[in-house]
């Protein structure tokens, strides 16, 4: 417990304007206070997300439209696109740095780095994080990760070209590639930096749930918001490093002539030096984080929707332990799985059966997981507020994108659909939109604690519908094209007229990304926009049992003014039989004779 | 510039003009609530609304089937491991279908069924031990049957042996083309290193061992012909970066890694002639050109040349991000009957010479 939590503690907050004279620089930027951190997370998160989906878009119209001259394209890609046409080595720079924005960036640190910042305090009852300090380090390491990652596009031979997934020699030798050269050391850099940045926070996210709950709260009784983001942060603590230390090697190969991962390469008429390394290793350390980091990305959304799926139904959320017991399975089993983006890596088939049975048992959680959730919507209330809606959307692709999963799993089925857009649009319906989902409906309905005003909710409405067709509207048609063998990450597909007949597929995708793109700016709108000129909040807007609903709506330190509340009982008292509200916050003392109905 | 300067002016209009439409909207409620929270208006209308996205989630999944649905490689693999792929495929794509069809069903008519109303109070249901026993039992007795016959079928395709006289090929790859090297009369490829590769006039872009006996009958080609029903076995090497060997139509691929050699095996059952003839690749091809006609007819317009008739052929492209030209790095695969395979390759020229 840190010096300022205890103090905090022992003081009460009435006196607390003597202690921390507050400047701008203190209270915006360098600010110590996690709700302060979370909106600089978010924003920092969303403006990357623009970036990110931006992209997307300009290497959609690429693939829809091949070689043609856009002027949009001229504006914001200058001479990554002579001509206003997009070069094929920077249409693989665009998908590179899309991959690692939206993964990293936005789902990673924008996602966790806002909720969990903003709710783990506040939802069980803890005056700020464990280290206000390392958690200010935190975010500023993210922002400077996040600078460098954008300068890289600037700089000589374009951004990072080799795909998110950066598999060696690609991207250790600039002769194969021109963004292998100083934008691939940015990359690395940027990157190894946003490892820093994750580990900081994720360590305080753990001791602060651990140290710092208020009286009452027993780890049974946590929200499962909480519970994920607890997860989420071990896992990542367990895999990041992984990553660091694959990164590091790489820079290795790359600046000092190392072999980790290089052996026997001829290119562009010369032999290398390189002797006796092996690219697979990359692909191990890789993918032990690259795995776990789709469940770093996923499960946070899903404690957001479990959280508000149960608020908005007025309902308890169905089979607590049963989600707890799954968000420990699925963290488990995601260490030990990673094998499956490596079936025809050329490693021993043997390990590809180990992966393919590993793998699919983590199908079992997630169908408990969905199946809690849709039985949680069975007889409730439901308030459609749009973060409910979003939740509910999030359960729908879930679903959608975690069945096929089932296939991309099996080492046999893998064979003929790896690296095609089959599992463009498995990854993109399980986790990017999923995560995504989880991330607006985590906005709309926090919005009032973090910026205390209402988002206007016809916004909502319209950007949560157009949001959901376009979001099918563009992953659903690409499995078909996966399955007839279109591989990604194709500048152009007219050199095989095998593939001719797959090319309105692909404008049909991409008129629905563009129109999904769009409407984002109906998001962006209303969140800028609410923060001005929304309508003031009110203490407990969807009448929810959590803790954060019962700090003042004006932000201060340490949260509560005066004594911090204890706790009860669970975070889903929902409808409680014997009770007149249908809801009963977790710091409402038990009656006499009331009995915990759930077990 | 001046049009991107437009550009974001229409688009700050039209954002102002979203603002306005949605002021207007709220101010006309005759009730002005202005609570920003739902009330039972929006329950109804996005309850029934949930209802609607169900419908275009199964319309988008007819839609594709009918016009797409005959897209994906399925039910023609021209390879004997192709067939067990496609059928544990099927089974695999059959169940989820079903499984989606009845989870998107329950999720989103619960939503509409349940919307709130005034007055209505939910059921408290904190959890069920046995419903829950009963929606893990299951995935568990379905996931294990397929990871069983997956299993199976993988250990088979991936068992690479010396069964059968197989005939033994080496694909390699480089930035951004394939060859292929046939063993020879030894049936054993000779001794290979990135170091030995010589690009001058003593051509030896393989990087053979000139002293290896077994290199010397070793043939290079730039297209890959197969016996048909004849295993063939597959050595992927790469000379630069990672490259990914993938026949879609055998149901085969496998990454190309510098360094080290990797392995694949499989036996064509269909000559490319034979799979010209399946429906479904006849089907495809009028599709193709019947597409290729009519941008031919524009280019022509344009005072450009037409576009080639397109005529299938197997294929061997690359699968793994490579560098710039990674979408045009292809072979040709031709299958063809044994008599026309050894007459094509006593045409070859053998590495050491001899014809």
């Amino acid at each position: 417990m840190s010096a300022t939590a205890v103090h905090a503690e022992d003081h009460g907050h009435d006196d607390h304007g003597h202690h921390h004279k507050e400047t701008f620089v203190t209270k915006y930027i360098f600010s110590q206070d996690h709700k302060m951190i979370a909106k600089q997370y978010l924003i920092t998160g969303t403006v990357m997300g623009v970036i990110g989906i931006m992209m997307s878009i300009f290497f959609r119209m690429q693939i829809a439209w091949p070689k043609e001259s856009f002027t949009i394209f001229e504006i914001f890609l200058g001479n990554w696109a002579p001509g206003g046409v997009l070069s094929a080595d920077k249409y693989l720079a665009l998908v590179t740095i899309h991959g690692t924005i939206m993964v990293f960036f936005v789902l990673t640190a924008g996602l966790s780095g806002t909720f969990s910042n903003l709710l783990i305090p506040l939802q069980i009852g803890a005056r700020d994080m464990a280290s206000g300090f390392l958690n200010m380090v935190s975010y500023w390491l993210f922002f400077i990760s996040s600078v460098i990652m954008v300068l890289s596009l600037f700089v000589e031979g374009g951004a990072a070209s080799a795909g998110w997934t950066i598999y060696p020699p690609l991207s250790a030798l600039p002769e194969a590639i021109p963004g292998s050269g100083l934008g691939m050391t940015l990359w690395l850099v940027s990157m190894a930096i946003f490892i820093a940045s994750s580990l900081l926070g994720s360590l305080n996210y753990i001791v602060t749930v651990i140290n710092l709950r208020t009286k009452g709260m027993s780890m049974t009784r946590l929200p499962l918001t909480i519970w994920a983001f607890f997860v989420t942060a071990i896992i990542g603590v367990v895999s990041f490093p992984v990553l660091l230390s694959a990164a590091l090697l790489l820079i290795f190969d790359r600046s000092f002539g190392t072999s980790f991962y290089l052996s026997d390469i001829f290119i562009q008429g010369e032999v290398l030096h390189y002797q006796g390394g092996s690219p697979v290793l990359f692909e191990h350390l890789f993918w032990f984080l690259g795995h776990p980091e789709v469940y770093i990305v996923l499960l946070p959304a899903l404690g957001i929707t479990s959280e508000i799926i149960a608020t908005n139904s007025r309902k308890p959320i169905f089979g607590y332990r049963a989600m707890v017991a799954s968000i420990l399975a699925i963290a488990f089993l995601s260490t030990i799985v990673w094998g499956h983006h490596m079936f025809i890596s050329g490693m021993n088939p043997f390990l590809g059966s180990v992966f393919t049975f590993t793998t699919l048992l983590i199908a079992i959680p997630s169908a408990v997981k969905a199946f809690n959730y849709i039985t949680t919507l069975w007889k409730g209330n439901l308030q459609m507020n749009p973060a409910m809606l979003f939740s509910i959307g999030l359960v729908s692709t879930f679903i959608t994108g975690g069945l096929t999963g089932i296939i991309l799993g099996d080492s046999t089925l893998d064979i003929n659909v790896h690296d095609t857009y089959f599992v463009v649009a498995h990854f993109h319906l399980v986790m990017g939109i999923s995560a995504l989902y989880g991330m607006f409906a985590g906005v709309y309905h926090w919005y009032p604690r973090m910026f205390g005003r209402m988002m206007n909710k016809n916004l909502g409405y319209v950007h949560f519908w157009v949001t959901a067709i376009c979001a099918y509207g563009v992953f659903f048609p690409m499995h078909f094209i996966g399955m007839a063998g279109l591989p990604r990450r194709y500048y152009t597909n007219s050199e095989f007229p095998l593939f001719d007949d797959l090319a309105n597929v692909n404008v049909v995708i991409t008129m629905f990304a563009i129109i999904g793109g769009i409407f984002q700016l109906v998001f962006l709108y209303n969140f800028f926009g609410s923060m001005f000129f929304g309508k003031k909040a009110p203490q407990n807007p969807w009448r929810s049992n959590t803790l954060e609903w019962t700090a003042p709506v004006e932000h201060i330190h340490g949260n509560w003014p005066g004594k911090i509340p204890h706790v009860h009982r669970w975070a889903y008292d929902y409808s409680k039989p014997g009770h007149d509200d249908d809801f009963v916050p977790q710091n409402t003392p038990m009656k006499d004779g009331e009995e915990e109905l759930h077990h | 510039m001046t049009t991107g300067l437009l550009t974001f002016i229409v688009i700050i209009l039209i954002a102002i003009a979203i603002w306005q439409l949605t002021k207007i909207f709220d101010l006309s409620q005759a009730k002005a609530d202005n609570s920003q929270v739902a009330n039972d208006k929006d329950n109804n209308i996005n309850g029934y609304l949930m209802m609607g996205f169900l419908m275009f989630i199964y319309i988008i999944t007819i839609i594709c089937f009918v016009k797409w649905g005959d897209l994906p490689l399925i039910g023609n693999a021209a390879s004997e491991h192709g067939t067990s792929v496609d059928t544990l495929m099927i089974i695999s794509m059959v169940l989820i279908f079903f499984v989606q069809t009845l989870t998107q069903a329950l999720l989103h008519y619960f939503a509409f069924k349940y919307r709130g109303k005034e007055g209505q109070k939910a059921l408290y249901y904190a959890d069920n031990d046995k419903l829950e026993f009963i929606w893990t039992i299951i995935p568990v007795i379905t996931l294990a049957g397929l990871i069983l016959y997956g299993l199976f079928t993988w250990n088979e395709i991936m068992d690479v042996n010396m069964e059968d006289d197989p005939i033994v090929v080496e694909l390699y790859a480089q930035q951004f083309n394939w060859k292929a090297r046939y063993a020879g009369e030894d049936n054993v490829l000779g001794k290979a290193n990135v170091r030995l590769i010589d690009l001058g006039p003593a051509a030896n872009i393989l990087g053979l061992d000139t002293e290896d006996p077994y290199a010397q009958d070793d043939i290079v080609v730039q297209e890959l012909h197969l016996p048909v029903n004849r295993k063939v076995v597959f050595k992927m090497r790469s000379q630069d970066v990672l490259h990914s060997a993938y026949m879609p139509h055998f149901r085969m691929q496998m990454n190309c890694v510098p360094g080290m050699i990797t392995e694949f095996a499989m036996k064509p059952t269909m000559t490319t002639e034979q799979m010209r003839d399946t429906p479904k690749i006849t089907n495809k091809v009028r599709r193709i050109n019947d597409i290729r006609a009519a941008k031919s007819e524009k280019l022509l317009a344009e005072g450009e040349d037409a576009l080639e008739a397109y005529e299938f052929d197997f294929l061997l492209l690359c699968n793994k991000i490579c560098g710039e030209s990674h979408y045009n790095m292809q072979m040709k695969v031709i299958v063809e009957s044994q008599e026309d395979y050894d007459k094509w390759i006593a045409e070859q020229a053998t590495f050491g010479g001899k014809e």
